[in-house]
């Protein structure tokens, strides 16, 4: 068990950036850079271990709870 | 509707007080209202008390999961402030400040408005020059604002520590002399009283499920007291509003966070201004009761938990503690956590939206106490007249989308430091 104050928060993990090249609306942009859903409940979201190993991670976490069911690496892709 | 005046409460005294009126009823809700607000908080409150008195609009219903004032109007640090550099939010602000000055008779209720001023610390000359500027800025607007140097600081919070040797020295501050705070819940109940007393229904205990909505169009809600009819909704449920959201199909520039605060032991007469450090976020100020209310930045992370974590509350006090030492003798009292509304930029949004009849009034951040009666005052607007009002033309839902962003303080749903 780590404590929480070494790690930092990324924001939603689902939230994917445009492909690079590709004419994309106004609207696609607007999605990726300022809208999220940020449900209650569970919420797949990015952490990076800052005061440690310096990886980031992906974690399912209940907003409502704090619960975690599910930890990913960065670039694993969520099923 | 019993006015509240010295003279009725000598006479309900005679009666050992058993008789005076209930401030607002329990009505059943009707099948169909002119105007439904969702949120029974300041804001909701207020937007239906300005319905009822700037637009005649009384057939209104104001519909609450729990309890009116449960929220984040019962839970705030009561700061009221206008200190603002952009125009939009310098306007906003101090047209609230006018109606905060003038509330307690408005309302014919006691909301303790107390118009002791703020002072922001700097801790820099850098500092020092973007307080000179945003001062400057609020005086072209109309609201006052004063540059302290560190000697006038420290006659006015001698407390603070203005030793040699520490790592955020004290070099002025920017007061808003006007500036304050208010008895929170008093606020919430005061407009309460006033709009059921001029025919809107308060309606608590009753959750949304759902919502009625047509070619574009808004024609009703769901709730757990049954389907409720209007042409006209206004959601003002800070903290809540990605739930409603998700229900209306929309993603919003929103994400929601908790924000903690907490009050020390009452203690005697110490601290007669709202005081902010400017090397981090805190914010302190002295209850009418003693306690010292305090309150920082936000726990960092996705939460609906209404209850804060212990790692932002020590890094909030800390900064406390660095700039007034003396609060490290004190005892905790109560610390709490409310739900906010993040928007991308850190500013609200007031605004009409894709669906007709459908009207959004959310993203409060860490002001929204401050904004209550202006927010309910151009909600109301925005609701009657279809279309929103130049004070909250700023707060327009698509700046997202065409670039326009208000970010007064470049925070959005980032923490200070993270």
């Amino acid at each position: 068990m780590r404590s929480q104050n070494e790690f930092s928060y990324g924001g939603d993990a689902t939230v994917k950036r445009p492909e690079l090249g590709k004419e994309i609306s106004d609207q696609d942009w607007d999605n990726f850079v300022y809208n999220r859903k940020s449900l209650r409940g569970k919420h797949w979201e990015l952490w990076q271990h800052l005061s440690g190993c310096r990886q980031w991670i992906k974690v399912q976490r209940d907003t409502a709870t704090h619960e975690i069911f599910k930890t990913l690496k960065a670039n694993e892709d969520i099923s | 509707m019993q006015k509240y005046s010295v003279f009725s409460l000598v006479k309900n005294a005679l009666s050992n007080h058993e008789n005076w009126d209930l401030a607002w009823k329990d009505p059943t809700p009707k099948k169909e209202y002119d105007v439904v607000i969702i949120g029974g908080g300041g804001h909701g409150l207020a937007t239906a008390y300005y319905l009822a008195k700037e637009h005649n609009i009384t057939n209104v219903a104001i519909i609450e999961k729990g309890w009116i004032g449960g929220g984040n109007v019962g839970r705030n640090t009561t700061i009221i402030r206008s200190n603002y550099m952009h125009d939009d939010n310098a306007l906003f602000s101090e047209f609230g400040m006018d109606l905060w000055r003038r509330m307690s008779q408005d309302l014919n209720y006691n909301v303790m408005f107390s118009p002791r001023g703020i002072i922001n610390l700097a801790h820099s000359d850098a500092q020092m020059n973007t307080y000179a500027r945003r001062g400057n800025s609020m005086r072209l607007n109309g609201i006052d604002a004063v540059l302290l140097n560190r000697e006038e600081v420290r006659e006015i919070i001698p407390m603070a520590d203005f030793s040699e040797n520490v790592r955020f020295p004290i070099f002025g501050g920017l007061m808003q002399p006007s500036a304050g705070t208010a008895r929170h819940d008093a606020v919430a109940w005061g407009y309460a009283r006033q709009a059921d007393d001029m025919g809107v229904d308060i309606i608590q205990n009753c959750e949304v499920i759902g919502f009625d909505v047509s070619a574009g169009k808004i024609n009703g809600v769901r709730t757990s007291r049954g389907d409720i009819k209007a042409k006209k909704i206004g959601l003002c449920v800070a903290g809540s509003t990605n739930i409603l959201a998700e229900k209306l199909n929309m993603t919003l520039p929103i994400e929601t966070h908790l924000l903690q605060a907490c009050v020390s032991e009452p203690v005697k007469p110490v601290l007669d201004k709202v005081v902010t450090f400017g090397a981090g976020h805190f914010y302190i100020s002295q209850s009418d009761k003693g306690e010292m209310v305090m309150g920082g930045d936000l726990d960092g992370y996705n939460s609906y938990a209404q209850r804060g974590n212990l790692p932002t509350l020590q890094h909030v006090l800390t900064e406390g503690i660095a700039m007034m030492p003396f609060l490290s003798k004190l005892k905790m009292l109560r610390t709490w956590g409310g739900i906010m509304d993040m928007s991308m930029d850190g500013s609200p949004i007031i605004d009409k939206t894709h669906i007709e009849g459908l009207y959004l009034n959310c993203g409060w951040c860490y002001g929204g106490f401050k904004a209550t009666p202006a927010s309910g005052w151009t909600f109301a607007h925005t609701i009657a007249q279809d279309r929103v009002h130049e004070l909250n033309a700023g707060y327009s839902l698509n700046r997202f989308n065409t670039g326009h962003l208000l970010d007064e303080k470049g925070l959005g749903t980032k923490t200070w430091i993270s």
